[in-house]
This record gives structure tokens, sequence and C-alpha cells, in this order.
């Protein structure tokens, strides 16, 4: 039970919680949270805005649901947003004069490319020779950075725009043939929303209605039980990975080609690229329970906080801040509720081995327990 | 060190009086009431068995004894006098000992070293281990308990450890001694001198529980039984008035039909081939030295040995998940050794895991998908790459209902299943896909009688359609009942080979402990003939 009420209870958590810091900073919190509800949600360019931050969150997202899904925690969205940012500018500034059916598709495919094989990396050392993931991808990170300053400072430079101290790492204008088309006229709603939705379908269909989503899932929950099964286990690991980045990477294109400016521009940090989707998408993914259906609504929600964060800060003086520290919230009291609850389990689990013959569950007379959301969701 | 509170010598003055007595003792976990009203006494001179099936509570009981479990309800008394046991120190200073299954032994120390820890030197600050070891080698001799109290723990067998437990519990003079599960790990001659040695405890004025699902232990052993079933006690009753079909009875609350060894089939041509296989362990050492054999179409072969003797690492080189370091396995012709579990099931090989909880099942998985782990690609689960939903819960529901595993739902996931039920379910799954090689390693370890009953018919049944299968197990009984023929591991080499209709038990078990068949001394050979063929 408590797995379907950790999420919303989480999120209730973390508004009172954030209720409380608004009332020390002396805002009141009903004109705050008000204000972010309007901000996020009220009226279609709010809510053109939300689903503008909420794209690359969801891609993320769904790359991430993919590889924990696998048992691989990939921390490495930041350096596969870029890798795909990157490669998809790179793509346009090659073949600028393409026509847009065919270069947009070009482009999104160039960094969702990028960012497959920034992920394959970890990926094999994780299957091969079993690299802990999690310092590989965030290394990664930092070889991307270098990677995105130097290509945006040297080979792929705007020279026309030279300044009094030098060059500005940013590409030049981006063809226009790559933008990605705006889908409701006067908001920034744009092609990369939809897409971002149907991956997040698609990736749900692969996980839970193919053979291979079967392989991923019983690879990641039990690496001996699927190669007892005669599972390819290390391929299973570096699929998954590779999947995990082409999502990131994809989130990179689009941020590149649905950005206001249509450029890539670098502040020497990832950040300023990516403003931080890498990392959010990981809370994106866990709100939404690791599954990709519940994570569209996820990355809606905190692609609202997003927006309705300034909106905020405008009513009530407390700085947009405040919201990173929410997300931040939510966070620690999912994990916690889902800590709690497999804790519950486990404890139960132990027991169905000493009730031998008669397992609890089956003396409770309980009902089989449902989908939970951060459980198995097939 | 405690004896005088409780020394055993004055309860030998009232030996019908209970030396511990449990009473109404109720434990509940969250949905199970592990332990319920239970009332449990043993006196000083008696062997107390508390006998039934996995999960009937006997542990549970034993924990709560030990303060490791605290009662919800009931009462321990001791002694005559009320006590409350918070912790295993608790317990140890009201002259409880407990041995449990797995040992409690360092194994950097020596012997006496191990004795010596927990208890209060004779010799002030220093350690005064030689007091210790005049004191072991006393007890050894009292009891035939052979340790050599200068030995290190590393370099002793399975029984050794278990004779260094029980001296432990003997140098704290403790007055009521648990064993759990004590013959688990040892051969049927070490399992005669573990019963002599405790006899002898017994007689010596001791209380002695033991804690065991074997009948035939349990009648040679007790003078009085309890039996546990569901947590309650069904009845306590005197060695003299059980029997076996009484005491099976008991224990599973219904009469089951006595095993009867099945006829014996006709053979086909050899279908696994195994031929000088060598196999290293997690450790590194040679676990499999050399070992060859066949198994033909139709017939049953059982490899018996005490745990350790390379039995896991064999199942594990067959079913492809350790690569050999050299020599060939074949299935039906095909040469599978290093090539993976995937060529080993293509070549038609059907593997049982012995740890069916790790490698059996994904458990967080439903039935439903686990029935379909191994063939989740084939054309009747999956077209294009995609599930097939329908087809798969038809499926799944007639091998649900073939195998009579019994679960709530196909969506159940599989953790909730009892032992014997997953067990059935991956039967269902690996006898599904029609192997002409069937390996089943411990076939019924932790399993519920009727359960078990249940999957030795199935694999009679499937050896009579003409499958190869070879079972590993470390249950005597089981395959003395199953195999055609029975082949004995002993320290990575299969030390010979015996008919059950025509060697006996003590036989099987001389081979087990590691003497050569056909040899007239007792002693341990050097493995002159390991790598022999025993075909």
């Amino acid at each position: 039970m408590l797995g379907w009420l950790a999420i919303p209870s989480a999120l209730l958590g973390a508004l009172v919680l954030g209720a409380v810091m608004m009332l020390a900073l002396g805002a009141n919190p009903l004109t705050g949270y008000r204000a972010l509800l309007v901000g996020a949600f009220g009226g279609s360019y709010a809510l053109g805005s939300t689903a503008f931050q909420a794209a690359p969150l969801l891609l993320v997202g769904v790359g991430i649901c993919i590889a924990f899904r696998a048992n691989v925690f990939n921390i490495g969205g930041e350096g596969q947003i870029a890798m795909g940012g990157l490669a998809g500018a790179a793509t346009a500034l090659a073949f600028p004069e393409l026509p847009s059916v065919v270069l947009i598709p070009l482009v999104l495919l160039a960094g969702t490319a990028g960012g497959a094989i920034w992920g394959a990396i970890p990926g094999f050392f994780k299957a091969q020779y079993n690299v802990n993931e999690i310092l590989s991808t965030i290394m990664l990170n930092l070889v991307a950075v270098q990677v995105m300053n130097y290509l945006l400072a040297g080979p792929m430079v705007d020279h026309s725009q030279a300044s009094v101290g030098g060059l500005i790492p940013e590409t030049q204008l981006l063809s226009r043939n790559a933008w990605l088309p705006i889908l409701v006229p006067g908001t920034q709603l744009h092609l990369g929303v939809l897409i971002a939705v149907l991956v997040a379908i698609a990736a749900y269909l692969l996980l839970w209605r193919t053979t291979f989503g079967f392989r991923l899932r019983a690879v990641g929950l039990s690496r001996d039980a699927s190669a007892y099964a005669g599972m390819p286990v290390k391929r299973t690991i570096v699929w998954a990975v590779t999947l995990s980045g082409a999502a990131c990477g994809l989130a990179g294109s689009i941020l590149v080609f649905g950005s206001i400016s249509h450029r890539m521009v670098t502040d020497g940090s990832l950040t300023g690229f990516t403003g931080s989707a890498g990392f959010n998408g990981i809370v994106v993914a866990l709100f939404g329970g690791l599954n990709p259906l519940w994570t569209i609504v996820s990355a809606f929600l905190f692609g609202g906080l997003i927006v309705g964060g300034s909106a905020l800060q405008v009513a009530t003086g407390v700085p947009s801040d405040l919201v990173t520290a929410l997300s931040g919230i939510v966070v620690v009291l999912v994990v916690s509720l889902e800590y709690l609850r497999r804790r519950a389990r486990s404890q139960s689990t132990a027991l169905a081995a000493f009730g031998g013959a008669n397992p609890p569950t089956l003396r409770r007379g309980e009902p089989p327990p449902a989908a939970a959301v951060g459980g198995d969701g097939a | 060190m405690n004896a005088q509170a409780t020394a055993p010598g004055g309860a030998l003055d009232n030996p019908g009086v209970p030396i511990l007595e449990m009473r109404g003792i109720t434990k509940r976990f969250p949905g199970v009431v592990a332990n319920d009203h239970v009332d449990f006494d043993v006196r000083a001179g008696e062997v107390h068995t508390l006998f039934g099936e996995n999960g009937a509570g006997k542990s549970t009981l034993m924990r709560v004894l030990y303060g490791l479990y605290h009662p919800d309800e009931g009462e321990i008394w001791i002694g005559g006098q009320r006590v409350t046991i918070h912790s295993p120190a608790a317990a140890i200073h009201h002259g409880i000992g407990m041995i449990h299954q797995h040992f409690m032994l360092v194994d950097t120390l020596t012997v006496a070293e191990n004795v010596a820890l927990g208890t209060r030197s004779a010799r002030g600050p220093l350690t005064g281990l030689d007091v210790v070891s005049a004191r072991i080698r006393q007890l050894s001799e009292a009891y035939g308990l052979r340790v050599d109290p200068q030995a290190f723990v590393w370099q002793l067998s399975v029984g050794e450890r278990q004779r260094v437990e029980i001296i432990k519990a003997l140098y704290r003079d403790v007055a009521v001694l648990v064993l759990d599960e004590p013959t688990a790990v040892l051969t049927p001659q070490e399992v005669e001198d573990l019963f002599t040695v405790l006899r002898r405890m017994a007689r010596n004025g001791r209380a002695l529980v033991f804690i065991s699902h074997k009948v035939r232990e349990v009648l040679e052993l007790s003078d009085r039984i309890t039996v546990l079933r569901n947590g309650r006690v069904v009845g306590t009753l005197p060695a003299a008035k059980a029997t076996r079909a009484r005491l099976v009875e008991m224990m599973v609350g219904h009469q089951v039909a006595t095993e009867e060894p099945p006829p014996r089939g006709t053979t086909g041509e050899p279908t696994l081939l195994v031929r000088d296989l060598h196999v290293r362990s997690d450790r590194g050492t040679e676990a499999v030295r050399g070992v060859s054999f066949d198994v033909r179409a139709g017939e049953l072969v059982g490899i018996a040995g005490v745990a350790g003797n390379g039995q896991r690492e064999l199942a594990e080189a067959i079913a492809g998940l350790r690569t050999p370091v050299a020599g060939s396995i074949t299935v039906g012709g095909i040469e599978l050794g290093g090539r993976g579990p995937a060529a080993a099931r293509a070549a038609g090989l059907g593997y049982v895991p012995e740890e069916r909880m790790r490698d059996g099942v994904v458990t967080e998985f439903s039935v439903a998908d686990n029935l379909l782990l191994v063939d989740y690609r084939s054309r009747a689960y999956a077209r294009f790459g995609f599930l097939r939903r329908g087809a798969i819960r038809r499926h799944c529901q007639e091998l649900v209902d073939a195998f009579n595993v019994k679960t709530p739902s196909l969506e159940t996931p599989a953790r909730n299943l009892s032992g014997g039920n997953i067990q059935k379910l991956i039967m269902a799954r690996e006898l599904s896909a029609h192997p002409r090689v069937l390996l089943v390693a411990q076939p019924t370890r932790g399993i519920d009688v009727s359960a078990s009953l249940y999957i030795h018919q199935r694999l009679i049944a499937q050896r009579e359609d003409g499958t190869a299968i070879l079972i590993i197990s470390e249950d005597l009984d089981e395959i003395m009942t199953l195999s055609d023929r029975i082949l004995v591991m002993y320290e990575g080499t299969i030390i010979g080979a015996a008919d059950p209709r025509t060697t006996s038990r003590e036989e099987i078990g001389m081979m087990m402990a590691g003497v050569h068949p056909g040899t007239p001394s007792a002693a341990t050979q050097p493995s002159a003939v390991a790598g022999a063929s025993p075909i």
C-alpha cells in the first residue's frame, strides 16, 4: 500500500516543509504556492513554458528509467546531454542546406547517437570489467565538459562574432532548417515536447511489452537468475546504458534546436548548457516510480516547478532557489519512503522463508500486490 | 562460567522434573504467528526432539530460548525459577548452549582459543590456554570427541568443527544444549559418532534439545518427541510410541504414502557425457578434479556426497555457469564446456539449481514472468520481439495447473510462494522445454514433505519419458530412493559407484567419508584412483 502512497505523501511532505521555509522567510505560503501554481500552469503560455522545461527532463528521466531497470545507475546524464548537443550541432553545421524534413530527423538522430556512444562506454566497462558505473559515468561528465569547451571554443566556434577578448565559445546561428517548429503559436511548445512524450511511451512499450525489455528487467532484478536462464547478461547491460545515453543525447539535441538562441553556447560548465537536466532527470524518474509513463507526469510537474519558481520569487520575494530545495526534499522523502517499504517487504519475505508451506501473504488472504509505483510496473 | 546455579548435578536428583520449561510461548511476526502458545520442556538426562517441517516454528522457539527473539507471550522457567532471556549472553548465563547450523568459530584461531573465547581465564589477565587445552583433552577423552586443541579451526573438517562446538558447550558446562539440525553436514558414520556423544552427554545429566526433520534420526536418538506444525504443538510423545508413519502424519497433518523405490526403466544411449572434468571453485582451488561419467537416456543417476566436495562446481560447470579448466561435457553429442548457459540450454539441458531463490527465479518477477524466463523468445511467447500476453497467460496457466503450483494468481511475485511451490514452478519451466538432459541440484532441500513427494514423482515420470537425469543431493535417502545408479563424490573426484538395490547406506557412507570401495581398512587413502572412470 505504501508503494502507491509514497509519491503523493512525499510531495505533500515537501510542500509542508516548503511552507515552513516560506514562513521562516516572512512570506505567506498560500500566496507563494498560488503564484507558483499560476506561473506554471495558468494559461497556455505558462503551460507551454512548463512543457518546454519538461521535455529534456522527460527524456533524461526515461533514460534513467531504462538504466535503473537494468540495475545500472546512470549518473552521466549531463555528459551524455552535452555529447548529444554537440553531435546534433555539428551535424547542423555540416549540412545546413538540407531541408527541414531531412535535417530535423538527422540532427535529432545525431544527438541520440552522440549520447548513446557516451553511454555505451561506461556500459561496456560495467559489463565487461564490473567497473562501478556511478564512478565511470560521473567521470565521463568531466571529460564531456572539456570536449564541449574545446569544440565550442575551437573547431565549432562562430568566427563571425570575434569580441575584444577573443571568440565567444559558441556556435554560429544554426541552420533555420534544423529548428524545432513551434507547435502552438505564441508559446514555447515545440516539436521536442511531442517527441519526448512519444519516446516515453515507446520506452514503456519496450520495457514491458518486448522480449528485450523482459530480458532487461530480468537482468536488472537478478543477474544470477538471468545468467542461469541463458540470457546474455553483459550485452543486455551494455544495451541498457547505451539506450539510456541515447535518450539523454536526444535531450541534448532538443536543448540546442529548441533553444531560443538556436546556438550551442557554453559558459564553461555542463550546467550552463544542460540546466542540470542530467541530474534533475534522475529526480524526475524516481518521482515517476521508474516507470516511463509516470515519468511523463513527473517531468511536467518538475518543469512546472522550474517555471513557477520565478513567479513565486516575483510574488513573495522568496528566492526561486526554494523550488530547488523543494525538489531535493521530494527526492529525500521518496527515497526514504521507498526504503521503508522495501524493509517492510524484505521482513515479510524473510518470514515467507520461515513460513515455509504457508507464506504470509497467502495466510493473510491479501490480494496479490498490485504493480506498485517504484516496484515492478508489469 | 556459572556452573553453580544450573549445574546438571542438582537436576539429576529429580529426573522427572523439567530443568527447562517454556510455557505458552507466542511469537508473532507481521502476518505470521511463528509460535502459537507453544509448551515445551526438557528434563535433565533426556534427548527431547523438536520435529517438524521447515517453517513449523522449531527454530523460532529455540531463538526465543536463546534470547535472539523476545516472545510476545509466554514464560520461560529454568530450574524452577522464572527467567527472562534478553540476549544470548543471558541464555549462556542460565546454562543454555546452542549449536547453530552455521558454526560460530573463528577460523584463524586454534581450537583452544575458540573454546576460551568469551570465558573468564583461570589465570587472571593471562590467557591460561594451557589450562584450557588440558580441559579440552579431558573432555575429549570423556566423551570420545577426537579434537586436537592446538589445531587451527581452518584445518578442521566440518565434522571436527562440530565437535569443537560441542566441546565449547561442555567446557561452559551447559545444562541445556540445543542442536539445530546438526546432522545436515555429516556423513552417516559421523552422525553415528555424534549420536554416541549426545547419548553420553544425556547420561551425564545434561538436557539435550535436538532439532530435526529427518524421521530416521529422530527415532534413533530421541527419548521424547514434540511435533510442531504451523507454529503449534501437535503433540508430544515418548519415542517408544513413535513410528515413522505416525510422526510424518503429525508433521504434515494428514497421511502420506510411503515412498517406494521406483521400478527401473530401460535405458537408451548415453546422453550426458562428462570426461576428465576439472573445475575451479570461487577460491581458485580445484574443486572438481578429473571427473568422468555418463548418464543414459531414461536413466536417473544420483550424485551423493557430503556438502562441499565439488558437487556445486560440477553442477555449475555442466549448466555452463562455470568454465571448466579442462575436460569435456557433451549433451546429445554437442560439446558444452565453457560455452555458457545459453549453449547448454540450446543443446537440450534443463537445470534446476541448488540456490533456487538466487538462480532459479527472479524473486520480484511474477509467477508468469518466471515461467517464461528461459523461453521468453520462443514462438509460443513472443512474435517479432513483442510478448504475446494472451498466449503467455494461457501457457502459464496450463503449466501452473499441470504442476500443481499453488499461487493466488499468475501475477503474484515469486517471492511470495513457498519453497515447495517455487521448486514446482522451476520444474514446470524446465520440463516444459522437453530437455534431453535434466540436471537437478538438491531437488527437495528445505521443501515440505508433500511437495517433495510430488517432485520425486515428476522426476520419475520424466525418466520414464526417456530424459537423462542427473540428481545431486546431500540427502542420501533421496538419492537411494530415486537413483538407478549412485556416484559418490569425495574431494572433487568420484570415489565410487554403487547400485542402490545392492549397496547399503553404510557402504555409501564409507565412500562419502573418503574410503574407497573395496578397501578393507577404514583409513582414508590418497586419491590414487581419483581420475579413474567409474562407468
